[in-house]
């Protein structure tokens, strides 16, 4: 009897066991996947403080960090051409995030977007893609990027959170891509981060 | 029978095709052969001008259009001359309203119908698929355009090439342009990077070519030739170009990949596949619906082609399609540590070794350690 008691016990326990086990790994693996954190940009370079507040986000809710490269293209050529000067610059700013994202253990899942403009970008990339939450650097380096009208048609159009970060006019440091054109005083971290 | 054409291809103007059309028209010419001028552009350079002497011109003809006079190829002239070969420089060029056709490749097509064969001149930012790609790398983009298929149906297709220091020397030294233009040549298109990048695009572009009529010629050599002759013609397209192939699947993960394949892709010079091998029945809704649709818009953006190719087995799926396409180099991700009964299944690159033809080469690309991605 006490036999058969014991086998009940261990069942149950294991039952719960695998249960608790299967929820750990769904949640560290994103749960649902409604997180999403889009992080916009443009450029060779991003601002740190803006990518640690998205990436802390994605960490302390179990999201995935989506940032999104917004690329131009001149109104000669078609919008659907293929960037090959845009994507290289793309590619070493998504390894860069994603290097960063690796090391805080957060899940990326990055985007090239075209448009005629960044606005334009971005208006593609909110109808397309679906996010929580939208993480976006005030200004990027060098004064190029999305303006102060863009950032006031994001807060208007995006169908969610909107975080704008406006770094201390002290605060230079930037997340840049290896071959990337850092601004005069920039310097590495780790591989692929300028601060 | 209609006459042969051969183009002389540039990767800017300068590199001396014009120079290199007439040299060799003089050598057909002292060769014994009928030789013509139909239409010469010696943009005022003495040494090309020079090189035209002894040449018969088939005088030009004015054609006013807009309010300006231009002085055009006769091309009734040059048919009822009927000479063995005609030499015509600017394949590219658009004739003024009113002329027998509007681009002058179709005069050219003309001539060669005509039985004449023709050399010509064009530079590879005028060809029809390449003019997006090359406005897009030197920012400068051409209106006059010519099908590529001009080129491809051509009989000979010559490079000339030059460094894009050379050329640049070429120019600074007066060569090319009038001297009140070179500073304005310079700050413009004549930059080093613009030059390597169209020196890559003809050099390219001259090797397709190449791969292609081999192609083609091995597939004549199969019907008729010999055994020796077929081997040679099966080998040789293999050491002119490169095809990359990289298997994804509709995963986040698999944009890691993708860098890494389309960096290797610029590095070798070649063409991208992405391939993702599907389950056949496998529905492509939700998040694999999302990750479809990222992976196809990041094709787009980098020129690569994104497949989906539907088979139960990813070797098998993937073979054909390396058969296909031709490609000579697959790039696949780290899988995820086997169990159970899978841990006896030997991995997916020596399978896919063995399921791919001879000379395939396959690289894994290590997932980054520390992220959930």
């Amino acid at each position: 009897m006490i036999e058969h008691v014991l086998v009940g016990v261990a069942l149950v326990a294991g039952g719960f066991g695998g249960f608790w086990l299967a929820r750990r790994r769904k949640r560290k693996a994103g749960g649902d996947g409604v997180h999403r954190i889009l992080l916009p940009f443009t450029g060779t370079e991003i601002s740190r403080r803006a990518l640690d507040a998205a990436l802390r986000l994605a960490r302390a809710e179990g999201g995935t960090l989506m940032p999104a490269y917004l690329a131009t293209v001149p109104l000669q050529l078609p919008l659907g051409c293929p960037l090959p000067k845009e994507a290289a610059a793309a590619m070493a700013m998504l390894e860069a995030i994603e290097q960063r994202a690796a090391a805080q253990e957060v899940a990326v899942d990055a985007r090239i977007e075209r448009g005629r403009t960044y606005r334009h970008a971005l208006e593609r990339l909110l109808d397309e893609e679906e996010f929580d939450r939208v993480v976006v650097p005030a200004q990027a380096a060098g004064g190029e990027g999305l303006s102060g009208d863009d950032l006031v048609w994001l807060l208007r159009s995006a169908p969610a959170e909107v975080l704008i970060l406006r770094p201390a006019p002290e605060d230079h440091r930037t997340v840049a891509a290896k071959n990337g054109h850092a601004p005069h005083g920039a310097f590495a971290v780790g591989s692929a981060t300028r601060n | 029978m209609a006459g042969r054409l051969k183009v002389f291809l540039g990767m800017a103007a300068g590199v001396g095709k014009t120079y290199r059309m007439l040299q060799e028209g003089q050598a057909e010419l002292v060769a014994g052969r009928d030789v013509v001028i139909g239409y010469l552009e010696p943009h005022d350079r003495p040494e090309t001008s020079e090189q035209a002497r002894g040449l018969e011109v088939v005088p030009r003809r004015e054609v006013e259009a807009r309010g300006a006079v231009t002085a055009e190829m006769d091309l009734p002239a040059l048919i009822s001359r009927d000479p063995e070969l005609a030499l015509i420089d600017e394949l590219a060029h658009t004739n003024p309203p009113g002329l027998e056709h509007v681009k002058r490749y179709e005069d050219i097509a003309e001539a060669l119908a005509a039985g004449i064969d023709v050399f010509s001149t064009v530079n590879v930012q005028h060809l029809e698929s390449l003019n997006d790609q090359v406005a897009e790398l030197t920012g400068v983009r051409v209106r006059e355009t010519v099908p590529d298929s001009v080129l491809g149906d051509a009989d000979e297709i010559v490079l000339i090439d030059l460094t894009p220091e050379a050329l640049i020397g070429r120019l600074r030294e007066g060569k090319i342009y009038a001297a009140s233009n070179i500073d304005a040549a310079l700050n413009n298109f004549f930059k080093i990077e613009n030059l390597a990048a169209l020196r890559e695009v003809s050099l390219r572009q001259v090797a397709e070519d190449v791969e292609r009529r081999v192609r083609l010629g091995g597939e004549e050599l199969e019907q008729v030739g010999t055994r020796g002759e077929e081997r040679i013609a099966a080998e040789v397209p293999k050491a002119v170009g490169e095809r990359l192939l990289a298997l994804v699947r509709p995963q986040a993960s698999s944009q890691r990949l993708v860098r890494r394949a389309w960096r290797s892709a610029q590095r070798l010079g070649t063409d991208l596949d992405l391939l993702w091998v599907k389950r056949p029945g496998e529905s492509i809704e939700g998040e694999c619906e999302r990750q479809v649709t990222a992976l196809r818009r990041l094709a787009s953006v980098l020129g690569a082609t994104f497949l989906i190719e539907e088979n139960d087995d990813v070797v098998a799926g993937a073979a054909r399609v390396v058969r296909e396409r031709g490609s000579t180099y697959i790039m696949v991700g780290e899988s995820p540590p086997a169990r159970g009964l899978a841990r006896l299944r030997e991995p997916l690159p020596q399978r896919l070794m063995r399921a791919t033809p001879p000379g395939v080469d396959v690289r894994i690309v290590a997932h980054r350690k520390g992220g959930r991605s």
